[in-house]
């Protein structure tokens, strides 16, 4: 029988609305590095919160056991006083502390008065040794690349004496290097006998990794594969990620895209608002034409919602080339008020973070937009007219609230993104950058959502449409655009695609740009 | 009625959502009974009522001022009560030095102040330098200079047009007597008279468009009280000296800044801010062009209010004004401004006002130690913000 440090069972977490995990099983080997792979939302960080105590026990039902021991960790601390340390995505390092302070941060190495300084970088200068970071322990966080702060987690990790380390995309902001280098890491420590699960999107690494691999969709253990001998093929892991039933998930719609083109960007190129050297979008052009929806597919990191917010009155980025036709006419728009003043709308991904006001109601969140169509001409509100067409607005997109004056705090998710759709909707907009409008709302909700933007197009609007979720573009969208590392790597017709293609376009174009930089290396 | 009238009408008329609509004007109330029956009735007495606008006015309108401020993120503006001392001290050195009429003095002053304003807001809305911290530095900025300005003397305001601008009592002849001033009465029987008919019109236009609309009776039972607030307080006043031409510049300044506020594309503009910035930039709103107003429009107040607390002591000094700000910030966060921005009224300023006035005026009638009226002032306020974060709590807002 196999030695397993850690079994989950029958793991069923549920939130509001939604069921996150449902009967999760997960069986890690000890000494072995475990790959956790999914879609977006499949459940995998839920999965390794639930573990760390994240979600305390008695939020989930199902058991973990730990070393052969029930465990029912009721807080981050209980799972790492057993070894267990998660390195989350977003780093959480704190940037004006040095490597030493952060390492130790509420764990501090205690002298006889205070906190013991010499003890502290001496420990933590063994721990960089280990895991291969040549800094002074003193050097500030800040003062250090990405790559490197990935390695201070992991020495940061090692100094909780982890017996299982897991890993949350962990070289989800490296480069090729740095990345090769982490990877390495791991499997030296393998050899010492540490154990690892890695969350990850990037199947030749996990191919390269990992012992064995568990697949997640939907919530739900799909299959665990067997990659001891290495000879995983990547679109093994795909099918079992991708593949479900399609049916039904979408409504239909007749396709009536018109010639006119009504947005064409061109050679748009975007510079990271920071580091000013990083070049985020790459020299993207694309159009829309009327009628149509355009999907836009890549991993996390692609540069899409950043090509979108850079396109949408230049919201995001620095040095931004590149020009912009509306209906065969070319215009500069330099603020988001002249986007919007030429009928484009951006519809962000994160609708609490940048999209709506949760302190207002429905009806002021509604008319934000374009509040000058409630307005006489000296800027006084009709607020009557404002509540009926809010109202309106609720009444066309079925939104679930008891009145339109109601605080949008107070709404689901799914509401909460009509109302987004709504205010977009009422401020006249002819081109709708829709990013991510379906992520972290129920089914029943998407389906209502898919509805509005096949209505939006019948009417002869544009959309764009930026999703991780692959069946939604290939069910929604009449041509899609594969973006990778700020680049467009592909471009097909929606009844072309398939999930296959488009993985296989983005994997085509890392393994094109690594065999660049080693050409170039070489 | 349609259903969403009617789910409208529901939530209206339940108890509980009325008691924490005026949970402050039931405050209020509450404290002015327990001071009246404190001082037995001496607080309601004419002249007492009279001075507790009067003595309250700079609070009000640097309240108003102040709330667009907190509106944009709960951000303050220290430098206020320093500003109210510059103006005032310019505008006393002015009267009593230069030749220059009453009005134009008046004029500069409020020009100076707007200066101030445009200065404070370009480094606030268009540099981003900390509200906290620039106002602070204006702060001590404006105190020094005002006391420059003043040569470390009180300076007398003489010039009598001045002082009927901003400190006159009206009084018609004919209808006006020694004992009873007719023409505070008309006024209130005027004003309430406007409230009545602007509450009828609303709900005529409302019917008429078939919008939604609220509890007739709910809505009539309020009208009538604040008709019966206004009169009875007329009639007080009419009692006393009549109506100052100070309140008519409070009044002023309220109805404008409720307008603003409740009424206008730009005044949402604060509030947006407020509630989440960054979605307010990607709706078309240039956040810095609303911080920038916010300053300015605060900066004018603190101006007006140095000509208004100038001729209302009659001199100024270099402690002319001094912790003002906090006042104005107290009765915003008592009135229940959130302090994170985003949500607050000017009515709910007026009644914060208004019961840190009662509260003092009441203490001291009642012979109350003036260190006391501070203990009292912080712990009515912290009971407020309390209170908000509780109740905001509870409705889900994080």
């Amino acid at each position: 029988m196999a030695d397993n440090i850690l079994v989950m069972s029958n793991i069923t977490k549920e939130f509001p609305g939604v069921k996150a995990l449902d009967n999760v099983n997960l069986q890690v080997k000890r000494g072995s590095i475990h790959a956790l792979v999914g879609e977006n939302g499949a459940g995998k960080s839920t999965l390794m919160n639930v573990l760390s105590g994240t979600y305390p026990v008695g939020s989930y039902t199902g058991t973990i056991e730990y070393d052969g021991k029930l465990c029912e960790f009721k807080q981050l601390r209980d799972s790492e006083n057993f070894g267990i340390v998660i390195v989350h995505q977003e780093l959480a390092l704190i940037p004006e502390l040095s490597i030493g302070e952060n390492m130790f941060l509420g764990n501090e190495r205690k002298g006889f008065l205070g906190i013991d300084w010499d003890e502290t970088f001496s420990q933590a200068e063994k721990h960089m040794i280990q895991v291969g970071l040549k800094e002074s322990p003193t050097t500030l966080i800040k003062d250090i690349g990405t790559g490197k702060q990935q390695l201070v987690e992991i020495a940061k990790a090692l100094s909780k004496n982890v017996k299982l380390l897991i890993l949350d995309e962990p070289t989800s902001s490296l480069n090729e290097v740095d990345a090769k280098m982490l990877l390495d890491l791991l499997l030296e420590f393998k050899k010492q006998g540490m154990t690892s699960i890695m969350i990850s999107h990037k199947l030749n690494e996990i191919a390269y990794v990992a012992d064995e691999i568990t697949v997640l969709r939907d919530g739900a253990t799909i299959e665990t594969i067997d990659n001891t001998n290495r000879n995983i093929d990547e679109a093994r892991i795909i099918k079992g990620m991708v593949g479900r039933d399609l049916s039904d998930r979408f409504p239909s719609r007749k396709h009536s895209v018109s010639d006119e083109v009504s947005l064409q960007v061109s050679d748009w190129c975007v510079q990271h608002p920071l580091y000013r050297e990083k070049r985020i979008v790459n020299n993207v052009s694309f159009k829309v034409h009327k009628g149509e929806v355009v999907g836009f597919s890549g991993l996390q990191g692609a540069g899409r919602t950043e090509l979108a917010m850079s396109v949408f009155g230049k919201s995001y980025g620095n040095d931004i080339t590149g020009s912009i036709e509306i209906s065969g006419k070319k215009v500069h728009l330099s603020t988001p008020k002249e986007a919007i003043d030429h009928g484009m709308a951006y519809v962000t991904e994160d609708r609490k973070g940048n999209g709506l006001i949760l302190s207002d109601s429905i009806a002021i969140n509604t008319t934000m937009a374009r509040i000058k169509k409630i307005c006489n001409k000296f800027g006084v509100i009709d607020i009557d007219k404002e509540n009926n067409v809010a109202g309106e607005y609720v009444k066309k997109l079925n939104t679930k609230t008891p009145s339109v004056r109601q605080k949008l705090g107070n709404l689901s998710g799914g509401n909460q993104q009509k109302v987004l759709l709504s205010k977009w909707m009422f401020a006249d907009s002819e081109i709708l950058i829709l990013d991510e409008p379906t992520r972290g709302i129920d089914v029943g909700a998407k389906y209502e959502i898919y509805c509005i933007i096949n209505d939006l197009v019948a009417q002869g609007k544009s959309v764009v449409m930026i999703s991780s979720e692959m069946p939604e573009l290939l069910g929604m969208c009449d041509r899609i655009y594969v973006m990778n590392n700020g680049e467009i790597v592909q471009e097909s017709n929606a009844k072309d695609a398939t999930q296959e293609s488009i993985m296989k376009a983005i994997l085509d174009s890392e393994k094109k740009e690594k065999a660049d930089k080693e050409t170039v290396a070489s | 009625m349609s259903e969403k009238a009617k789910a409208l009408k529901n939530r209206n008329s339940s108890a509980g959502s009325i008691l924490k609509k005026y949970s402050m004007v039931i405050a209020l109330v509450v404290v002015f009974v327990f001071f009246t029956f404190l001082t037995e009735g001496r607080l309601i007495l004419p002249q007492n009522l009279s001075n507790l606008l009067l003595q309250n006015a700079y609070v009000l309108v640097l309240g108003c001022g102040m709330l667009l401020c907190i509106l944009t993120g709960g951000n303050v503006d220290l430098s206020i009560g320093s500003t109210v001392c510059l103006i005032g001290a310019l505008a006393a050195q002015m009267l009593a030095n230069t030749g220059l009429p009453a009005i134009l003095i008046i004029v500069i002053s409020i020009a100076i102040a707007g200066v101030i304003g445009i200065a404070q807001g370009w480094l606030i809305g268009y540099v981003h330098i900390p509200p906290f911290i620039c106002t602070l530095a204006g702060m001590f900025l404006f105190r020094g200079l005002g006391r420059v300005v003043l040569d470390s003397k009180t300076i007398p305001i003489q010039n009598q047009l001045y002082l009927d601008i901003f400190t006159r009592y009206i009084n018609i002849p004919g209808i006006d007597t020694e004992d009873l001033k007719v023409s505070a009465i008309i006024f209130g029987v005027l004003a309430a008279i406007i409230v009545t008919a602007g509450t009828i019109l609303g709900r005529i236009k409302k019917r008429k468009n078939g919008y939604a609309m609220e509890n007739g009776t709910l809505a009539y039972i309020r009208v009538a009280l604040i008709d019966a607030l206004i009169v009875v307080y007329s009639i007080q006043l009419a009692n006393y000296k009549g109506i100052s031409v100070m309140l008519l510049w409070i009044i002023a300044v309220i109805l404008i800044y409720a307008y603003i506020t409740s009424k206008t594309a730009f005044g949402r503009t604060f509030y947006a801010v407020g509630g989440n910035e960054k979605a307010t930039k990607l709706s078309g709103i240039d956040p810095r062009r609303v911080y920038f107003s916010a300053y300015l429009s605060m900066s004018l107040m603190a101006g007006l209010s140095g000509l208004l607390v100038a001729a209302r002591i009659g001199s100024v000094n270099g402690d002319s004004g001094s912790s003002y700000e906090m006042d104005a910030i107290g009765s915003c966060f008592i009135g229940g401004a959130s302090a994170y921005g985003g949500s607050g009224s000017v009515v709910g300023i007026v009644i914060g006002a208004i019961l840190l006035g009662t509260i003092n005026q009441g203490m001291s009638i009642y012979g109350l130690d003036n260190n006391w009226q501070y203990v009292v002032k912080g712990v009515v306020l912290l009971l407020a913000v309390v209170f908000d974060v509780v109740s905001n709590h509870k409705t889900g807002k994080s």
